[in-house]
């Protein structure tokens, strides 16, 4: 075990990746001396040279559309997108490609290609820097969509994104990069929990919060909160947003009866609504409240001054809690 | 004056381009093609002959059997089979070709099974061949996408030291795509061993060349930093000649080159299109003219290898090909309906298995339903 930033957890993980494996190889703008504009790849070119740590032409689409040759190739790329706002250059390649590729060809083509995008805000960027595109990628098939929220995860997913088969979009969570952990370095990938799994964070017994990605330390806050005026959280947090581990929020709701998710992106058509439907669906008869959404409002990402007002924080978060439990919230006394 | 730039034809003059057939079938020479082609002999120059019948046999065929309703959409390739021919007989067996969907000559050169050529156009498969068994990737629809796949596969050659080569091919349409552009950039940035083979038919569905590019095609890629070569497209040695150029700067660490290939779609852009709507009767007569079979029947004949024995021979093989091909495709078993869900991933994956199990149910309660009646 050693303590370490998330930023170093991912540098780690690549790092392991490399070393076990001389087809993994990295692409991106800036990743090379630069180490990338938030150094994730910092000294990687140094130790590995500018053939597998590939600082590329400004060109997104390019970037994905090579990978998918290298894959052809026997390569296992790994992309970076410098920012998620920076990613819909390459929407083509990743979804008319990438994705469907091993389906065209009933399963003889392989594109083992990671997509590591930087995603979400709460940094003061301007526009493009502080988006949160997931729900753009997990109504895709073909991909596999994580996104992770702490550096243990993060060293242990990137190696496992890595290891897939499958394409595997890894959300980072920008505003966490400089928060601190213990990571293991020493788990063999079959020792690892599944990256498709999700996880109890914080167990509870009244109402389950599920997110994912930079607002799982804020419902850990929540929680905490809540705790002091005697309400009960239990955190889920997702790891795997496609396909979605519905187990342990069924077996949470079922306990809790009341379901609270919250994220960044926009609501309308995103995850929050993807999980009340299934959970609806799953476990209807267990429910006490309808689900509650606490998300990022349907509108373009604001200007730094105004992001706070449309990114979910423990106060809102709290106030969904509020009305999953039917105590005094925002919106008592409307109907619908 | 505005207009003429969305005039069919119009947009530029036709510049030079290397030939070394004229369309009368006289053999012109040229200073560095020529040594390109010592070896085409009497025999060589039959067997390009042989699969340039052949293969406009195959694209009548299957143009006759999605008539016959047998194949749900076929794209000629009619009037292209010089440009296919000439550039897939240069490929060796370690290259690898990131195509269109009209490169069903190229498929023919690097030994496609018949039946697999039009698995995706009976419509059981979305793409018909295993690409590492003849290294060629299956259509692509996107147009241009490919080109970035040719330039990351030719990366990952150079990374292996190996002497192969990528090569793409794409219409005049796809040059307008930022992809074809973006491969062109990172081509001559890490100079890889690529090669873009654009066939420039005059039309992308109903939309002329002109529109696409106000320059000749191939005099964009120096821009890029990649030399180009134009040459008529038509002349089945002047494409051979041009793509061994290509491939050998290629394998000998020289980098990208370009090939503008001047050829003409004759026919529709596939079997659902009706070009009498935008295409003038006489520029088809011209180009009929122009005809790369019956140009190379000219030059075998001007050279007394033009025999009845060679055309009996071609005839036959012909014939039995497309025999061959119609029999495989009528052949073809119905997919079963839960093939839909396979390979959507390599390994198994929650939700589409939840999905499978589902509807596998729901097939089950109409068989139930069947067997009561």
């Amino acid at each position: 075990m050693s303590t370490m930033t998330f930023s170093r957890a991912i540098n780690a993980g690549l790092r392991k990746a490399m070393d076990d494996d001389p087809k993994v190889l990295l692409m991106g703008e800036d990743i090379g001396k630069l180490g990338g504009v938030f150094r994730i790849t910092d000294g990687l070119q140094k130790d590995f040279g500018a053939r597998r740590v590939v600082d590329t032409p400004l060109a997104e689409s390019a970037i994905l559309g090579t990978a998918v040759g290298l894959a052809y190739r026997g390569y296992r790329p790994v992309c970076e997108i410098q920012f998620d706002g920076f990613i819909y250059p390459a929407f083509d390649q990743i979804v008319a490609q990438v994705a469907k590729l091993h389906y065209r060809t009933q399963g003889k083509v392989k594109m083992p290609i990671t997509i590591r995008v930087p995603f979400g805000g709460g940094i003061g960027s301007p526009e493009h820097h502080s988006e949160s595109p997931e729900a753009y990628f997990t109504h895709t098939s073909g991909l596999r969509v994580i996104s992770v929220s702490n550096p243990q995860d993060a060293y242990s997913m990137i190696r496992q994104a890595i290891a897939c088969d499958d394409p595997v979009l890894y959300f980072e969570p920008k505003r966490r990069y400089h928060t601190k952990g213990e990571v293991n370095e020493n788990q063999d990938l079959a020792q690892m929990p599944s990256m498709e799994s999700a996880q109890v964070v914080v167990p509870g017994t009244d109402v389950t919060l599920v997110t994912y990605g930079p607002l799982v330390q804020t419902a850990r806050e929540a929680a905490m909160a809540a705790a002091d005026e005697g309400i009960s959280i239990e955190v889920i947090d997702l790891r795997s947003l496609a396909p979605l581990d519905f187990a342990p929020l069924e077996a949470s709701v079922r306990r809790t009866g009341r379901l609270v998710i919250t994220h960044e992106a926009a609501q309308s058509g995103g995850l929050g609504a993807e999980i009340a439907a299934s959970i609806t669906e799953r476990c209807f008869s267990y429910l006490e409240a309808a689900p509650v959404r606490v998300t990022g409002f349907d509108i373009p990402y604001p200007a730094s001054k105004l992001e706070k007002h449309h990114l979910p924080d423990l106060d809102r978060i709290l106030d969904g809690v509020d009305r999953a439990l039917g105590r005094p919230n925002s919106l008592s006394g409307l109907e619908g | 004056m505005l207009k003429d730039k969305t005039a069919p034809t119009a947009g530029f003059a036709e510049p030079d381009m290397i030939q070394l057939v004229t369309a009368t079938g006289a053999r012109v020479s040229h200073p560095d093609f020529d040594r390109w082609l010592e070896d085409i002999d009497a025999d060589r120059l039959g067997a390009l002959y042989e699969d340039m019948v052949v293969i406009r046999r195959i694209d009548t065929e299957a143009t006759h059997l999605q008539r016959q309703g047998e194949l749900a959409l076929w794209p000629p390739l009619l009037g292209q089979e010089a440009a296919q021919i000439g550039s897939g007989r240069a490929l060796r067996r370690d290259d690898f070709v990131f195509s269109s969907y009209r490169e069903n000559g190229v498929a023919y050169c690097r030994g496609v099974d018949l039946t697999d050529l039009l698995r995706v156009w009976r419509g059981n498969v979305s793409s018909g061949w295993d690409p590492f068994e003849i290294n060629m990737a299956t259509p692509q629809i996107i147009i241009g996408a490919q080109t970035l796949h040719a330039t990351g596969y030719a990366l990952g050659i150079q990374n292996d030291g190996a002497d192969c080569a990528a090569i793409t091919y794409f219409g005049d349409g796809a040059v307008s795509q930022g992809d074809v552009n973006e491969a062109l950039v990172f081509a001559a940035s890490f100079q890889v061993p690529v090669v873009f083979f654009c066939q420039n038919n005059h039309w992308a569905i109903s939309e002329p060349v002109g529109l696409q590019s106000h320059v000749p095609i191939a005099d964009r890629a120096p821009g890029f930093g990649i030399p180009s070569l134009r040459v008529d497209g038509n002349d089945v040695l002047a494409v051979l000649a041009a793509t061994r150029i290509a491939l050998n700067r290629a394998r000998t660490g020289g980098g990208p080159t370009f090939i503008e290939a001047v050829t003409y779609r004759m026919g529709p852009h596939t079997t659902a299109d009706d070009p009498t709507r935008y295409r003038d009767a006489n520029e088809l007569e011209d180009w009929a003219a122009k005809d790369p079979i019956t140009r190379l029947e000219a030059l075998l004949t001007h050279a007394g290898l033009f025999t009845p024995e060679l055309q009996a021979a071609v005839a036959a093989t012909a014939d039995a090909v497309a025999k061959e091909m119609r029999a495989g495709c009528i052949g073809l078993p119905e997919p079963e309906p839960m093939d839909v869900f396979d390979n959507v991933y390599s390994t198994p994956n929650s939700w589409l298995e939840r999905q499978r199990d589902h509807y596998s149910r729901y097939l089950d309660t109409l068989a139930d339903a069947e067997g009561s009646n």
